[in-house]
């Protein structure tokens, strides 16, 4: 079985010379289709930097991001933006919704982005929509909606046409525990449907949602707990 | 304690017999904390004593039945409306295997907290497993529900204490670093000399 996500010793260096500091060194790391693995560590610890560049939003100074088997630094600029926009879902702990667009023109956003009839991607959000359990708001603003609802947005238009990577980045940060928690249940269910996550927190409540949480402290995978995959034991042995 | 006004409360809902009573309460604890029956039964002959319960003779089929009395209900109202006291802590080891690691020479204390806090997020996972499968509304449902809850919290407070002793032990081990040793103008205990720390390693 590929992995849905891999790094290869990946290292990403910020600055040069007496302000240099290593975010990542050497990190391997893998998610597998319908599976969940969360990411923990102090600030600092580079678990938002693993994350961005397995979003193709930044690469990495050595090693190599594969998306699918397809390694982002071979894509080029353009390549990873279209990655982005079809395979790879982003939900942040600050929502980023478009406050001027309704919920449903938030979510078919980057499929009208990717190329989608705007029929057809107006289809796939309302979809969407009704897998996060708020077909209901499609046509609110942002504004007009509480927290855990803009968050259920942000979901659905991280999972908008099939996309089978999702990234969470503290999605739970900005919500009460029980509203966070419906949250966590969304991001589950998806993955049990196949996709794979990748979810980013210090909460250790929310990380045991995952199959497998990773440690991760100055940049080091220090520890893992969870079920090992057969896969896993296989990559840790080699 | 608890064993007993539990069973009390449960007595309120109507009179009920030993293994009755222990299959109720765990149904509305899943079985966290598993009762025998004798246990059951020597609580409920204290109640007796005590005036908070009365035999009720037996069934058709031979269990004896138990009933609350006024006082045993006064009582039941009475735990319902005041606070769990807080008794002194519990000895608890974790917190001790700590305390103990980062003041004995040679003690790897960044592993000590690596391997606790990998072994506590394995419970959690499993926990929040078992939350996973227990989504109904029904009260007894819910009372599982909110035990689980109660596992779940308490096995992330010790892993924010154990994050928390992390990067303050990181702080210190900084600290001692950047901060020359004072000098030895007044007196230095001999022992405290020999015993200066070295025991704070990071776990890379």
């Amino acid at each position: 079985m590929t992995a849905v996500l891999r790094l290869e010793r990946v290292t990403r260096v910020h600055g040069s010379g007496a302000t240099e500091v290593t975010a990542l060194h050497e990190v391997g790391f893998a998610a597998y289709a319908g599976e969940l693995v969360a990411v923990m560590g102090p600030s600092g610890s580079g678990k938002s930097t693993l994350l961005t560049l397995a979003g193709g939003l930044d690469t990495p100074t050595s090693g190599v991001v594969r998306v699918e088997g397809t390694d982002l630094a071979a894509l080029g600029q353009k390549g990873r933006a279209a990655m982005r926009r079809t395979s790879v879902g982003y939900v942040f702990q600050d929502f980023n919704l478009i406050p001027a667009l309704t919920a449903v023109e938030n979510v078919a956003l980057p499929r009208e982005l990717d190329g989608a009839g705007s029929r057809s991607a107006r289809k796939d959000a309302l979809a969407a929509l009704e897998e996060v359990g708020i077909a209901d708001l499609a046509r609110r603003f942002p504004d007009e909606m509480s927290g855990g609802q803009q968050q259920r947005i942000a979901i659905a238009r991280a999972i908008v046409g099939e996309r089978r990577l999702i990234l969470a980045d503290e999605p739970t940060g900005a919500l009460d525990s029980e509203t966070g928690e419906d949250i966590l249940r969304l991001i589950r269910s998806r993955c049990d449907a196949g996709a794979a996550g990748v979810l980013v927190t210090h909460e250790a409540r929310h990380a045991a949602w995952a199959d497998r949480v990773v440690f991760l402290r100055d940049g080091v995978v220090v520890d893992e707990s969870g079920a090992d995959g057969a896969d896993v034991l296989l990559e840790r042995s080699r | 304690m608890s064993v007993r006004n539990a069973l009390l409360a449960l007595l309120e809902q109507g009179p009920r017999y030993g293994y009755q009573l222990r299959a109720e309460f765990e149904d509305r604890t899943g079985g966290t904390w598993p009762l025998n029956v004798g246990q059951v039964y020597t609580t409920l002959s204290r109640l007796e004593r005590d005036g908070l319960v009365e035999g009720r003779g037996t069934d058709g089929d031979g269990h004896v039945v138990y009933a609350v009395t006024t006082a045993g209900r006064d009582e039941v109202a009475a735990w319902f409306s005041s606070p769990v006291a807080r008794t002194q802590p519990p000895r608890e080891e974790l917190a001790i295997k700590l305390a103990l690691a980062v003041s004995v020479p040679g003690v790897e204390v960044g592993t000590v907290i690596q391997q606790q806090r990998t072994a506590t997020m394995a419970a959690l996972q499993d926990y929040t497993r078992l939350k996973r499968r227990a989504t109904g509304s029904d009260p007894h449902e819910l009372a599982w529900g909110l035990v689980l809850d109660s596992l779940v919290f308490t096995a992330e407070a010790e892993i924010r204490w154990l994050d928390h002793c992390e990067a303050r032990l990181r702080r210190a081990a900084v600290e001692r670093a950047v901060e020359p040793p004072p000098e030895p103008s007044s007196e230095p205990s001999p022992e405290l000399v020999e015993t200066t720390p070295t025991d704070v390693r990071r776990t890379r």
